[in-house]
């Protein structure tokens, strides 16, 4: 029953992690069909930039709350800044080629990143505790959970239900609807595509950062973080479905409870049970869970 | 005749590299041996390059081959390279063989995608596993090769010789390959399956033998790898180094035997050159020089001799 307890808490905590790195980079697929592997710099620099932003402000004793708003703040800003040069000076040179060499392209900007944030941050590595603290603890009987670890799993939930009623309810989510369903029908029909795209591009990019800045205070922030990121968020943007939020949600949470059953009932598989997980959804489902039927093309 | 013909530059440029080994400097050799190690797996990704296949994940068969060799090598008294060499690939085809039922259903990203997730569960498996050495890995023993040890710098030099032999005898299969039916018909995939299908065609069992062919290409190649680096670790599994292969396929253009090996060595070089001078920051020069090719020679370093000898007969046939 304990066990049972922990595995459900720990993977819900895990699920909002997962949703929060995919989500983003499930919404670039599927409004711009593009596999975007920067997503893991997005990440990175969300999180450098939050142990440092955030960090200097706790330091100077301001009140937690606005610590808070702080990662949130700097997650839009990094997300705005990459985001607006990555589509703006890079990815539109490559539109119409080949998805696969858009991949390569985005890989290239991804080592270029990489380097990137060692020059601006420096090979030492960051900690941000101070967030932790400031959130405290709540007691579940014998259970000790983590306040961050339930703000964590409440901004995942904000997040899924700010996407999906943005997509539903706005007009800027009816725009992007009819430019996923179709983009030449969009053009067509006087959408500016080419803004839609940069929009998607730079909402993806926040995402992405926010989900980096949110895992800061639970990481050690260090060289390489985003490498491990692009592949998890890979695969469970895989079994959600390729540009499924949706999926992207469902996806997270099943992944994420497997994972926490793994880590607590055998250790020994907890590396790879998400891609386990992934070619048992592929094998089945080879489009993921969630995701339109393609027509057949001839 | 053109056939011969087509082979001759091929073959003089694996003898010169031959003969031309003991002169050169000894770290050039060893450059060069795991280049063109690494230019087997290229290969192997060439023909799935032109059946319109992108593995992300090429790095599993590398890894299983690598493996292969050191894990015999460290439990079993066999050291002869040829025998090593004979079960990585063995073990990677079969691998490719079990994988490819799965992965020869999916096309374009998800095949892609799947493949990237068969390379992580190994390494997974990998890194959670002490007795296959774990995160840190372990070393591969010197080889014999067919009863003759060598001693001191005669290693390298008699591995890179083994090398250059599977690098041209893969060279001359795959070359021989493309101009069977069966590799003929890769281009056809990519154009339409649905035409292929109707012509009576089965296109999963074609990518199938495909798979099977650059997995065991790949195994070669890791296996090569495992003797010329003399230590394995789970890193050989990582997705970053199947994007190594992506990225000197790219780099090499897709369409020629030759450009593998070349641009392998040019990726090396390239990696060790910038690694050299700017520690720091060598990805930057990586990730440029990928940029750099995607956009101005998206046929890749392959393309330049294509050109070169398109050129060359307009010229002379200008000039009065």
């Amino acid at each position: 029953m304990l066990t049972a307890f922990a595995i459900a808490t720990d993977g819900l905590v895990y699920a909002a992690y997962l949703f929060l790195v995919a989500v983003g980079l499930s919404l670039i697929f599927g409004v711009m069909k593009i596999l975007n592997v920067t997503h893991g710099s997005f990440y990175a620099f969300g999180a450098y930039g939050a142990a440092v932003a955030v960090g200097m402000y706790f330091d100077r004793g301001l009140p937690a709350a606005g610590g808070f708003l702080l990662m949130v703040l700097v997650a839009a800003a990094v997300g705005l800044v990459l985001g607006l040069i990555l589509e703006r000076g890079l990815l539109r040179l490559f539109y119409g080629k080949d998805e696969i060499i858009v991949v390569l392209v985005t890989y290239a900007a991804f080592l270029i990143l990489e380097d990137v944030i060692r020059l601006v941050f420096g090979a030492t590595s960051y900690t941000l505790y101070q967030p932790l603290g400031a959130a405290g603890t709540l007691d579940v009987g014998t259970f000790v959970l983590s306040g961050y670890d339930i703000l964590l799993v409440a901004l995942a939930t904000l997040v899924a239900l700010g996407a999906s009623i943005a997509l539903k309810y706005t007009r800027w989510g009816h725009l992007l609807t009819v430019v996923i369903f179709d983009r030449e029908l969009a053009a067509a029909v006087g959408i500016n595509v080419s803004a839609v795209y940069t929009i998607t591009f730079i909402a993806g990019a926040m995402l992405g950062a926010l989900g980096g800045a949110a895992m800061a205070p639970k990481i050690a922030v260090t060289l390489g973080i985003g490498v491990e990121v692009i592949v998890l968020a890979f695969a469970v943007v895989a079994i959600g479905g390729m540009g499924s939020i949706g999926g992207a949600f469902v996806s997270a949470l099943i992944v994420g409870e497997c994972r926490a059953a793994a880590v607590h009932l055998a250790p020994q598989v907890e590396l790879f049970v998400v891609y386990a997980v992934m070619a048992l959804v592929l094998i089945f489902r080879p489009q993921g869970l969630f995701t339109r039927a393609q027509p057949r093309k001839i | 005749m053109i056939v011969a013909r087509a082979l001759i530059p091929g073959t003089l440029a694996f003898i010169a590299a031959a003969a031309l080994a003991p002169a050169l400097p000894a770290w050039l050799i060893s450059l060069a041996t795991v280049a063109f190690s690494n230019a087997l797996v290229v290969l192997g990704l060439i023909i799935l390059w032109r059946a319109g296949l992108v593995p992300f994940g090429q790095a599993l068969f590398y890894a299983v081959g690598a493996y292969a060799v050191a894990l015999i090598g460290r439990y079993t008294p066999v050291r002869d390279a040829f025998a090593l060499i004979a079960a990585g690939a063995l073990l990677a085809c079969l691998v490719a063989f079990l994988v490819g039922f799965l992965l020869a259903r999916y096309r374009e990203i998800f095949f892609s995608m799947l493949s990237l997730a068969m390379s992580m569960i190994l390494y997974g498996a990998l890194v959670k596993t002490e007795t296959l050495g774990s995160t840190d890995g372990f070393g591969v023993e010197p080889p014999t090769y067919l009863g003759y040890a060598p001693e001191g710098a005669m290693q390298h030099l008699v591995l890179f010789w083994v090398v250059l032999a599977f690098g041209a005898a893969a060279a001359l299969l795959v070359f021989f390959y493309f101009r069977s039916i069966a590799g003929a018909l890769a281009v056809p995939v990519r154009d339409s399956e649905i035409r292929l299908e109707f012509l009576g065609v089965s296109v999963n069992r074609l990518v199938h033998l495909n798979l099977m062919i650059a997995g065991t290409l790949a195994g070669i190649g890791g296996a090569l790898a495992a003797l010329a680096i003399e230590h394995v670790d789970p890193n050989m599994a990582y997705w970053t180094t199947s994007g190594g292969f992506v990225f000197v396929t790219i780099l090499a253009g897709a369409g020629t035997i030759a450009g593998s090996f070349i641009g392998s060595f040019v990726f090396e070089l390239l990696k060790s050159v910038a690694y050299d001078l700017l520690p720091g920051t060598w990805q930057i020069f990586l990730g440029a020089a990928l940029l750099v090719t995607i956009l101005f020679l998206p046929e890749g370093l392959g393309s330049l001799f294509v050109r070169l000898r398109r050129a060359s007969p307009q010229s002379k046939g200008a000039a009065p």
